[in-house]
């Protein structure tokens, strides 16, 4: 082991260590940051749910986004799989349907960054933000 | 120096800072009983582990009272040393150490020197509310000290005794809580402890957990036996402290009261253990010579400084702690071995009695002399050289119990010739004395002319630790002294490390020499007394019409009739010793 | 470095360990290993998560699920299941006792809903073999800050202001203590971790070192550098074995990472650890008597003054602190003053560890913020009294801690509340007793440990307890009078008042608290012959109501001493002299006949 010779060293040490544990600072309160579930049920993983949960949790991370992603079972919606729950902090929680790599590409950067919603929400009856709005 | 100024059962009180609670209150003639504190001044020793709570007093705004043994003056400190409170909670201690103390005052060796016992009279204890269990422990007999743990309150003075004065560090407490004790490492018995039975832990006990063993009925049974000549040795310490058993004042010479004493108990004779002082110098001071004059001429061989082996504690203590230096003391026999030697040989035959029809024995100021007496190279065909070797108080105990009224009693002289001395045989009980006796006669000796001057103040005193040098006519003789063995394992300790310069070296195990001995009078802490029985002692010496031992007319006599030179063959069969390694006496089994 | 979708998270803390805590590591290893999931699941051994009642505890990250009661066996089905399948695996789910409903998030279980961690912040969150961990959640970021940035009296300053107070039970100003051996002159300064918890249940100080070594030791170098010392000396009780294998991996670790050593973070500070084993006295949690035995000497106190401040270890000024004080501090330096004094009471800040034991539901470790209430404690976090008992007392402060009452259960817990009510702080023991328990035998009971563990200097303590252990007998077994009562009280105030050290100075808590708030059980005890909870054997008498009794001799035939006799189909007699109070008659009989008066 290296030694840290000022604290600096100590700091880049840190921050080099951090992600190591992020995962459990995260988890511990959830409600602060992007909550991602990824349906894990048999279906779901015959879909590419694997593949698509690596993939959040990869670019997620390599845009710094404060974001736990985590396996779930299954939904109940087997005819859209991979299926992935949304929830951005002080918002609703939205359901996605078929979010391959690419669909989960633009949920990052439109929904969980940009802050609007796109396509592919499930039930088809889920309402924008927008319309609630409208409706108060 | 800072002052403090504080106020004591509302007397104003002004004291230096650092003082306690308890000297700030004796300064205002405020008593507060202590049990297990001790301060020896002179000694720079004090046990205060602050553990019996007697001492406790009020201190305005301190949430428990404070034991004033280890409390300091503060500032305006308010102090009340007999409150309700401060009573109660004093009586109720006392109350728990006597309920687990067994009730045998009547029979028990301390009875009426007991400071417990004094002081649940002083407290007003008249019955102890808590029946519970008590301690129990075996009681352990050793050749020279008998420990009764049952009697211990746990003062601690033994301990510190033996480890802080004496480095012997064979006492010390064990196990915990209500069956905490003081004893030897694994509650071994004292005898297979590294123990010197030096005493010093007897002399500052409370209670009768430790004591003497008491051998008063051995000798009288002697006595009475018409078919044993029953002689008697006594040390030089003895006359100036005997008197204090009787209620005189410390320091007081009864030389002559004992010697009548003695006669009285029916010793058929009453002779001095200060005759076979001058005749240890005889054969000390010869070594030393005979050891210096080698030196001088260059042989690598022989061992300086000479070291003196008159203390048995001493002895005991070197044997344990020091066996690398088993060479280093004089071979001498102590003055007890000496004149027990010369009684059985060559008084027995003046006499024309078999040994074994003869019973010396020793009044020692010394507890270890029991020991002593009993070391096995110390017998001929199983019989001893000395036969009862009994302390001071057992003494005064037998002159107690055959009614002589010490006090009204007319000085006797010592019987011949075994009784006569010199004033160097007398100094002999003194710290300083058995070197200062050696020079009067080595000087001499070595010289060929007369001492001017006796008095070698430079190697009298208290100090734990002295040197002086002694001009031998040009050459210059490195003297050392120590008593306590605390301060002997400091000069051995350099001695052993070829730091030591000294051509001769002094050890007396006990605290002022034999004066401070094991079994003298108790001191109660009261170092002062050990003063004057000191200065008792000079002036004996200095009225003593001879000085100096080789001109005792019976010494000179005796190497005359009997032992030809110091030194010679038979002096050596008889007057000298060799010394064991018990480095390792200590075995631990396991059962 | 391997970056994990999923850590599995098991407690490595000596109960759960004993719980075969190491076979559920190595399975959940296995199976992982089965899975081929071995990039993408971390398996990490922290330390306590404190709910002891429930262990062994796995916790699955990032979904914060908190199995309980795992076994070696569940390993599999957690993996399969949970991670797999990502399906809770609901029997090992808590269940709330109030809702009986599955809870999977710990944050939401009553027990660790009013707690605040921050002397157990690591516990249970990292691995504590691992220092990267340690650094990665700030990690001797405090001692770098206070190396580098600020002088020792600005550093003692924050700890000051922070209104910290000793853990270990005196709750004497940290700070203040750090600035008074500051200001000692002297050329070797000590200091020394007390970790010589020995209180009897209580184990603080022991999940601190086995969860989060690192952050002790951060606290003492810190300390080391407040007071002038580079020697740090960790007495730690022997029979805490898995506490001192951390502590070594963690000094060595430590030393690798230069955080201990010579020039570290290159100021020129150099600051080292060693330990040194206790071998279990409870007089040795005394700072005197603790550094009497590091120096090899009978572990017995001294009287203070000189406090270790200014004659210590060796005779040098020592700082001594507890575990917990430690684990406080590197916190407080990274996040400030006014954030700890925030948290707490008035006169006493921050949180406090408590060890819940005796008849509650939830026994464990919790970390709460002073001024919380006993009810809340003992009914909320505690979730009440075990078998639905009805609450008679708890005791805190260890064996030497008073018992309080029903009546007391809404004063805020702090050091000068508790005390104020006859018990103290002490060290975080909280035992509590229901209406089963007899208030005269839970006095004996800790005496009989403070006979056990006095160290016998004074006379007070050394004799004086034992006497009280032995009134307290004579009650229980109906022999005393309302004289020895008296007796006991003034015995018990002496030896409080005149004790050497706090063992004595409050070992008789117990007796005079239990006198005072249950005054009625003494009297019904010695002036009735009666133990109202029906503890006391020696008070107890078997009746059989011969009405009841049908003559059936089946009680006869059991009794081991034939203490009963009657002859068939007549009402049978049990003859107290002879009868050992077994209590197998009454097993026995169907008719319900036998009862205890």
């Amino acid at each position: 082991m290296a030694k840290v010779k000022t604290l600096d060293d100590l700091k880049r040490m840190r921050e080099g260590l951090q992600s190591k544990i992020s995962l459990r600072e995260k988890s511990d309160h959830p409600e602060k940051i992007v909550q991602i579930k990824v349906s894990m049920a048999t279906c779901g993983i015959a879909s590419g749910a694997k593949e698509t949960m690596t993939y959040l949790i990869e670019e997620l991370d390599n845009r710094a986004v404060e974001a736990v992603v985590t396996q779930t079972g299954c939904m109940g919606y087997c005819h859209s799989e991979p299926t992935i729950e949304v929830h951005v902090p002080g918002t609703d929680p939205v359901v996605y349907g078929d979010v391959d790599i690419k669909k989960a590409e633009e949920i990052i950067t439109k929904h969980i960054i940009g802050g609007e919603l796109v396509d592919g929400i499930i039930p088809a009856a889920y309402k924008t933000p927008n319309e609630h709005r409208n409706e108060k | 120096m800072d002052i403090v100024k504080l106020n004591i059962d509302n007397k104003a009180v002004v004291v230096e800072k650092g003082t306690t609670l308890l000297e700030a209150a004796k300064s205002v003639g405020v008593n507060i009983p202590t049990l297990c504190h001790m301060k020896m001044h002179d000694l720079n020793v004090e046990n205060n582990p602050g553990g019996c709570r007697i001492c406790v007093v009020e201190v305005e705004g301190r949430r428990n009272l404070a034991p004033a043994c280890k409390t300091e003056c503060t500032q305006d400190m308010s102090v009340n040393t007999h409150s309700l409170r401060v009573v109660n909670a004093r009586r109720t201690v006392m109350e728990l150490i006597l309920s687990d103390h067994p009730a045998e005052c009547l029979t028990c060796v301390k009875n009426g020197k007991c400071e417990l016992q004094s002081m649940a009279q002083n407290l007003g204890i008249r019955e102890i509310p808590f029946a519970g269990e008590q301690s129990h422990y075996k009681t352990d007999r050793s050749p020279a000290i008998i420990r009764d743990m049952d009697k211990c309150i746990m003062c601690r003075r033994c301990e510190m005794a033996c480890n802080v004065l004496q480095t012997v560090g064979c006492l010390s407490a064990i196990n915990r809580g209500f069956e905490s004790v003081v004893a030897p490492a694994f509650e071994m018995d004292l005898e297979k402890s590294t123990c010197t039975y030096c005493g010093q832990c007897v002399a500052v006990c409370p209670t009768g957990a430790l004591s003497e063993v008491d051998n008063t009925r051995k000798v009288i049974a002697a006595l009475v036996d018409p078919s044993k000549t029953v002689i008697v040795q006594t040390a030089p310490a003895v006359r100036a402290a005997l008197g204090e058993e009787f209620g005189m004042e410390p320091g007081t010479l009864v030389t002559g009261k004992m010697a009548s004493a003695l006669k009285k108990l029916g010793f058929d004779k009453v002779f001095d253990t200060d005759f076979a002082a001058d005749l240890t110098i005889m054969e000390e001071g010869t070594e030393l010579l005979n050891r210096l004059q080698k030196h001088l001429n260059g042989d690598k061989d022989v061992k300086l400084p000479i070291l003196t082996s008159c203390c048995p504690g001493w002895v005991n203590f070197f044997e344990s702690n020091f066996p690398d230096l088993l060479d280093v003391p004089s071979t001498a026999k102590s003055p007890q071995q000496m004149f027990g030697a010369i009684a059985k040989s060559y008084l027995a035959d003046k006499m024309g009695i078999k040994r074994q029809d003869m019973v010396v024995v020793s009044i020692m100021p010394c507890l270890a002399k029991k020991y002593e007496a009993s070391r096995p190279e110390f017998a001929v065909d199983g019989n001893p050289d000395v036969d009862l070797s009994i302390s001071t108080r057992e003494l005064a105990q037998m002159i107690k119990g055959a009614n002589i009224n010490f006090m009204e009693l007319s000085d006797e002289e010592f019987d011949n010739p075994m009784g006569e001395s010199t004033g160097a045989g007398v100094i002999f009980a003194n710290t300083g004395g058995v070197i200062e006796a050696a020079v009067r006669s080595a000087y001499e000796l070595h010289t060929k002319k007369k001492l001017e001057k006796l008095e070698f103040e430079a190697l009298r005193g208290f100090e734990g630790i002295r040197s002086a040098e002694v001009d031998f006519d040009g050459l210059p003789i490195n003297i050392g002294i120590a008593h306590g063995l605390g301060n002997a394992r400091k000069l051995l300790e350099d001695v052993e490390a070829g730091k030591s310069h000294y051509h001769a070296i002094e050890i007396m195990a006990c605290p002022g020499g034999c004066i401070g001995g094991g079994g003298q009078p108790y001191h109660h802490g009261d170092i002062g007394i050990l003063k004057k029985r000191a200065a008792a002692i000079y002036r004996e010496d200095e009225g003593k019409a001879i000085r100096k031992s080789h001109e005792n007319p019976f010494i000179i006599k005796l190497y005359k009739e009997f032992l030809g030179e110091p030194g010679s063959e038979l002096a050596h069969k008889l007057l000298h010793t060799h010394y064991f390694d018990k480095k390792n006496k200590v075995e631990i089994k396991n059962d | 470095m391997a970056k994990y979708n999923n850590h599995i998270l098991v407690c490595g803390g000596t109960g759960c360990r004993a719980s075969r805590g190491e076979e559920i590591v190595a399975n959940l290893k296995q199976a992982v290993a089965d899975n081929s999931l071995e990039d993408q699941i971390q398996v990490v051994r922290t330390g306590c998560f404190g709910f002891c009642e429930k262990g062994p505890i796995v916790k699955m990250i990032p979904d914060n699920t908190f199995y309980v009661h795992v076994t070696p066996e569940d390993a599999g089905e957690i993996i399969s299941e949970h991670l797999v399948k990502g399906r809770k695996v609901n029997r090992l789910l808590y269940i709330d006792p109030e809702t009986s409903e599955h809870i999977s998030d710990s944050r939401h279980m009553e027990f660790y809903k009013k707690q605040i961690r921050i002397a157990l912040r690591n516990c249970g969150f990292i691995n504590p073999e691992n220092i990267d961990e340690y650094v990665a959640r700030d990690g001797y970021a405090a001692l770098g800050k206070v190396l580098s940035e600020m002088t020792p009296e600005e550093a003692i300053k924050i700890i000051k202001d922070s209104g910290l107070r000793g853990r270990g039970g005196g709750g004497f100003p940290t700070g203040l203590k750090w600035e008074i051996t500051n200001k000692v002159k002297g050329d070797v300064k000590y200091v020394v971790c007390n970790a010589d918890e020995g209180d009897p249940g209580a184990f603080m100080d022991r999940s601190i070192l086995e969860g989060d070594p690192h952050s002790v030791l951060e606290a003492m170098a810190i300390c080391g550098y407040c007071i002038g010392g580079s020697h740090g000396l960790i007495y730690i009780r022997a029979e805490y074995p898995l506490a001192i294998q951390r502590l070594k991996i963690a000094i060595d670790q430590a030393r690798s990472l230069g955080v201990l050593g010579k020039d570290i973070f290159g100021t020129g500070f150099s600051f080292d650890v060693e330990l040194r084993y206790g071998a279990g006295a409870f007089v040795c949690g005394e700072e005197t008597a603790l550094i009497h035995s590091m120096e090899g000497l009978r572990g017995e106190p001294t009287v203070k003054p000189p406090f270790p401040s200014v004659s210590g270890y060796k005779g040098k000024p020592t700082n001594v602190n507890n575990v917990e004080t430690f684990a406080n501090i590197p916190v407080i330096i990274n996040k400030g003053s006014d954030w700890f004094s925030s948290i707490g009471t008035e006169k006493s800040k921050g949180t406090k560890v408590f060890a819940l034991a005796g008849k509650i539901n939830n026994v464990g470790l919790i970390e709460v913020p002073m001024g919380i209430t006993l009810r809340e404690v003992i009914f909320d976090i505690g979730g009440g009294i075990k078998d639905g008992k009805k609450f008679k007392s708890v005791q805190t402060g260890g064996p030497s801690g008073g018992c309080l009452t029903e009546k007391h259960l809404d004063i805020p817990i702090d050091y000068d509340s508790l005390l104020a009510c006859g018990s103290m702080m002490g060290s975080g023991g909280m035992i509590v007793m229901d209406e089963d328990d007899c208030m005269v035998s839970v006095a004996k009971f800790y005496l009989d440990f403070t006979v056990e563990e006095s160290c016998g200097k004074c006379a007070p303590c050394r004799i004086g307890n034992k006497r009280l252990y032995e009134i307290l007998d004579k009650i229980t077994k109906g022999n005393a009078t309302e004289e020895d009562l008296g007796i006991l009280r003034n015995l018990a105030n002496v030896i409080k008042d005149t004790s050497l050290c706090g063992l004595g100075q409050t070992s008789p808590n117990p007796v005079l608290s239990t006198m005072d708030n249950f005054m009625h059980e003494y009297l019904a005890h010695v002036k009735d012959g009666k133990c109202p909870a029906g503890q006391c054997k020696d008070l107890m008498m078997y009746v059989i109501d011969p009405v009841a009794c049908v003559g059936c001799t089946l009680c006869a035939r059991v009794c081991p001493v034939d203490a009963i006799s009657g002859d068939k189909k007549q009402p049978h007699i049990i003859d107290t002299s002879i009868c050992i109070k077994c209590g197998a008659c009454m097993a026995k009989c169907k008719f319900n006949a036998i009862s205890i008066q």
